[in-house]
């Protein structure tokens, strides 16, 4: 069974993605609303990992092999300005999504193991990272005219 | 009978008049005049946001006194401290007369063709190219009228086709528009002032409405002094005329108004207080609402609030077995932690209990400014006009065909810029012509010496329009003399949905203009143009600004074609909407009528129409729920102590006004920082010391009073330039409402001399 590599990818992309939301919040500290969310959406990526800790554990037993990460190409340190930003808000987007759809793919899973904990935890996760992805769009979609547009 | 020169000052409320329930309540007329007038000329009060029929009397040309409008629906005949003597603001003989521009760094008299020249000819010079919407800004008020935003709203939406558009209600109000969006599908407040003589209970949020709205206190005094008076809730943190009144008062730890609610909600489901048949025909969202309030056991809330919990239990009671809740929300919530998300908790309330849209039950989401509920409707806060959703291009293709223009041109890509971007924007020089009338960001916005800072900047045009020379006119490159109350004419409508006609009574001082003729003057010069070519903006003075007004907000929930300025003349004072809102239960929330397609309560998230379509909402209010999340600050070891920023009954806004009244100046005229005895003790601090205040943003001194304020809170009003309380302050904002978060900062304070 090969859950447990999708858990353990799951888990790891969790906290990439908490350590590149304080990252993004932190080198964009002077947009106050950035600064908050990010450091608010960071823990939220936090609960979503503890929370799929125990399972990742216990399916661990039945394929014990290191699981390769998600998205490793990605996000490479935050960039500064109004431009920087936009990327690395779209650099966020990415990560989440590749989340977003790895929880749609363990949910899948649990559902075909009639796991209902499992269950129950994907989807408080599936709605949390879409309600994240959703703010991300919306923040990048008021950022994007004034970045491309008007800003020299 | 006119009272004596400080009468209103030492006793701010006068007599009273008591009523029991259901009755009429009593006339009671407020005077105060220095000379007998030869004529009264009509109006309402403009120091906060009540809407008091005022009559202006004038003698020779000059305003010499007021007198509340008897018949008037909302005071009968009563003043506001700050209106019975306010007025003399505008007799000031340092008002703004001439227009002024920066020449070698200094700011010199001049005309207006001068004034307005330059600011036409660096517009030009802006709006050339692609993107050159984008490096204007406009930063306007809660203190014009309904037609001068009007006109504003036209001339950035379809003028110059910019989002970038706010008032200062951002720092007021805003979380009452987010509020009443989110639950009910538009803005609107569903209750009447008229609740106040029928309701059997009244619960006061964050609401100090003896000094912000007096004449509603001295209604709900009334009350409580006749035969079956209402009980009294108050959650405020401070020990306010309200909170000595109220039967119960939770002096709430700051920041924590979501967990309380939260928990009294989970009381309100568990003792069985719902109204079953309501929620299960008129909301959506008991399930979720549920299962989030189910994690607010009284423990954790007691904790969380640091409230004693036979006081949670007392609120819910009274909460719980009234018949006829009336509930008001203002700053305490507004620019609090998790503002929309809690004002939308007492909507959760007043839903659960069926509590909505019948006498004396339902709920007043305040508005501070006088016509901040002017600056939401007509679009100049950067929404819409009409309460129209930017999101829905039916709703956007109305507008272009009202004003003629593509739609296109018509920004709607995203939500509108809200204040605080607006200046985030400035800062990083994207933003290059500030067009700022009638507020003084340099005192009211939080972290001033950033503010300071951004408004110094040599690529940056500041406009500043304005009746005063104010701290933020000396950052100005043009500074534009206006006329205001009582020498020009215009509409406002208060926070229950009452309009008013402001007549014009007297001639505005030298050469100063009403911020309509200055609009339409630089809309005329712009030249801007409409899709056949003609001028975009026919209208040329108050009341035809308002008539297309009235077009634009026919079959809108603010609906003003059935109140006309004549009407207005001869019936006083008139709501839109009727007395209340909803009465059958039915709410704006058809997807193709809402103001909003809704928004995640934590991020602001915008959801999309097709989300909202799925909901099939057809007219059910929301429940939405969240969870408390702990403030963006707290205290530390450096800064133990929480800060909360207010108002005081004798002062409005950064006192432009109501520092150059004798007795209002004389009421209150320094500032001072409010220490609970224990903290006082602690820091070695007297009533009467000099003590410094500071927070990682900056520090003021101010004189201590020992108050029963909570412990580990100390309050300092806003008001004062000098001493300025948004020194403190930190720069976040409700992710919803992009509210500041005022009432929130981190402070330490030390005694500096006795």
């Amino acid at each position: 069974m090969h859950l447990a590599h999708y858990l353990g990818l799951l888990h790891r992309a969790q906290d990439t993605l908490a350590a590149a939301f304080r990252e993004v919040g932190d080198a964009h500290a002077d947009e106050a609303d950035i600064a908050h969310l990010c450091t608010q959406q960071a823990k939220r990526c936090d609960e979503r990992a503890a929370a799929l800790r125990p399972f990742a554990d216990r399916y661990a037993e039945d394929a014990p092999d290191e699981p390769e990460r998600l998205h490793s190409e990605l996000f490479r340190g935050a960039r500064t300005g109004g431009l920087g930003l936009l990327r690395d808000l779209q650099d966020l987007y990415l990560m989440t999504a590749e989340c977003d759809i790895c929880w749609i793919l363990v949910g899948q899973a649990a559902e075909a193991l009639r796991d209902t904990d499992l269950i129950d935890v994907i989807d408080e996760a599936a709605a949390a990272t879409a309600v994240q992805l959703a703010w991300l769009r919306t923040r990048m979609k008021q950022a994007a005219p004034q970045a491309l547009v008007v800003a020299r | 009978m006119d009272p004596s020169r400080d009468d209103r000052i030492r006793d701010p409320w006068g007599e009273r008049t008591p009523y029991a329930a259901g009755e009429r309540w009593p006339v009671r007329v407020d005077a105060y005049t220095v000379k007998q007038p030869e004529r009264w000329v009509r109006s309402a009060s403009l120091l906060h946001s009540n809407g008091d029929a005022i009559d202006i009397g004038v003698r020779d040309g000059r305003i010499v006194g007021v007198r509340g409008r008897a018949t008037d629906r909302v005071n009968r005949g009563r003043l506001d401290p700050k209106d019975v003597y306010g007025w003399q603001a505008g007799l000031s003989p340092d008002r703004l007369t001439v227009p002024l521009v920066r020449r070698r760094g200094t700011l010199v008299e001049t005309g207006w063709d001068d004034a307005m020249k330059r600011i036409v000819t660096r517009s030009r010079k802006l709006l050339d190219g692609p993107g050159g919407w984008g490096h204007f800004g406009f930063y306007t008020t809660g203190q014009l009228f309904l037609e001068e935003y009007y006109t504003l709203g036209v001339i950035g939406k379809a003028g110059i086709g910019t989002p970038h558009m706010d008032g200062n209600t951002r720092l007021c109000t805003a979380t009452a528009g987010s509020a009443l969006k989110a639950s009910f599908g538009t803005d609107g407040q569903p209750a009447s002032y008229a609740d106040v003589d029928h309701c059997d209970a009244i619960a006061l949020w964050g609401h100090n409405v003896a000094e912000t709205q007096a004449v509603l206190w001295m209604r709900m005094l009334d009350r409580r002094r006749g035969a079956n008076p209402p009980a009294m809730l108050a959650v405020d943190p401070r020990p306010t005329p309200v909170a000595r009144e109220a039967d119960v008062h939770l002096p709430i730890r700051p920041g924590t108004n979501l967990a309380l609610l939260n928990g009294l909600l989970r009381m309100i489901l568990e003792h069985g207080w719902v109204d079953e048949a309501y929620v299960a025909a008129h909301t959506l969202g008991r399930p979720d609402l549920e299962k989030v309030v189910a994690q607010y056991p009284l423990d954790r809330v007691a904790q969380v609030c640091d409230l004693k919990p036979a006081d949670i239990e007392r609120a819910a009671e009274l909460l719980g077995g009234s018949q006829r809740l009336l509930s008001t929300v203002l700053q305490g919530f507004y620019q609090s932690n998790q503002a929309t998300a809690a004002a939308v908790a007492v909507n959760n309330l007043h839903l659960l209990r069926g509590m909505i849209g019948r006498p004396g039950a339902g709920v007043l989401q305040m508005n501070g400014q006088p016509t901040a509920q002017n600056t939401r409707e007509t679009g100049a806060d950067g929404d819409l006009p009409g309460f129209r959703n930017w999101n829905n291009p039916d709703h956007v293709r109305e507008l272009a065909e009202l004003w003629n223009v593509d739609t296109a041109t018509i920004p709607h890509w995203s939500p509108p810029t809200h204040a605080m971007q607006i200046w985030r924007y400035a800062e990083q020089g994207s933003i290059k012509l500030l067009w700022i009338s009638g507020t003084n960001p340099a005192v009211s916005l939080p972290d001033l010496a950033r503010v300071r800072r951004i408004l110094k900047r040599r690529d940056l045009f500041v406009v500043v329009q304005d009746i005063f020379r104010t701290e933020t006119a000396e950052f100005a490159d043009v500074v534009l003399p206006a006329a205001t109350w009582g020498e020009k004419t215009g509409t406002f409508t208060n926070a229950d949905r009452t309009v008013h006609l402001s007549e014009k009574a007297v001639e505005p001082p030298g050469e100063a203009r009403a911020d309509l003729d200055i609009f339409l003057d630089y809309a005329r010069r712009m030249d801007f143009r409409n899709r056949d070519g003609m001028p975009l903006i026919t209208w040329t003075d108050p009341e035809s600004a308002y008539r297309e007004w009235q077009r634009c907000s026919a079959g809108r929930p603010c609906d003003y074609t059935a109140i006309s300025y004549e009407r207005l003349r001869r019936d006083g004072g008139v709501q839109w909407g009727g007395e209340r809102l909803y009465t059958g239960g039915r709410f704006n929330t058809d997807s193709d009528y809402c103001e909003t397609y809704g928004q995640d309560l934590a991020t602001g998230a915008e959801f999309t129409a097709e989300s909202h379509r799925a909901k099939r909402p057809d007219g059910r209010a929301f429940l939405h729920a969240a969870h408390f999340q702990p403030p963006p600050e707290e205290p530390t070891d450096d800064y133990p102590l929480r800060l909360v920023t207010g108002r005081n009954l004798y002062q409005f806004h950064t006192r432009t006004k109501t520092g150059r009244v004798p007795e209002l100046d004389a009421a209150a005229p320094e500032v001072w920082v409010e220490l609970n005895p224990a903290d006082a003790k602690a820091f070695g601090i007297d009533a009467g010391d000099t003590v410094r205040i500071e927070s990682p943003r900056g520090g003021i001194e101010a004189p201590a009073r020992i108050e029963d304020i909570r412990p580990g809170t100390v309050f300092v009003p806003f008001h004062y330039a000098r001493h300025a309380a948004n020194e403190l302050t930190i720069t976040a904002w409700d992710s919803v409402s992009k509210q500041p978060l005022f009432k929130l900062a981190a402070v330490r304070v030390r005694r500096i001399e006795a």
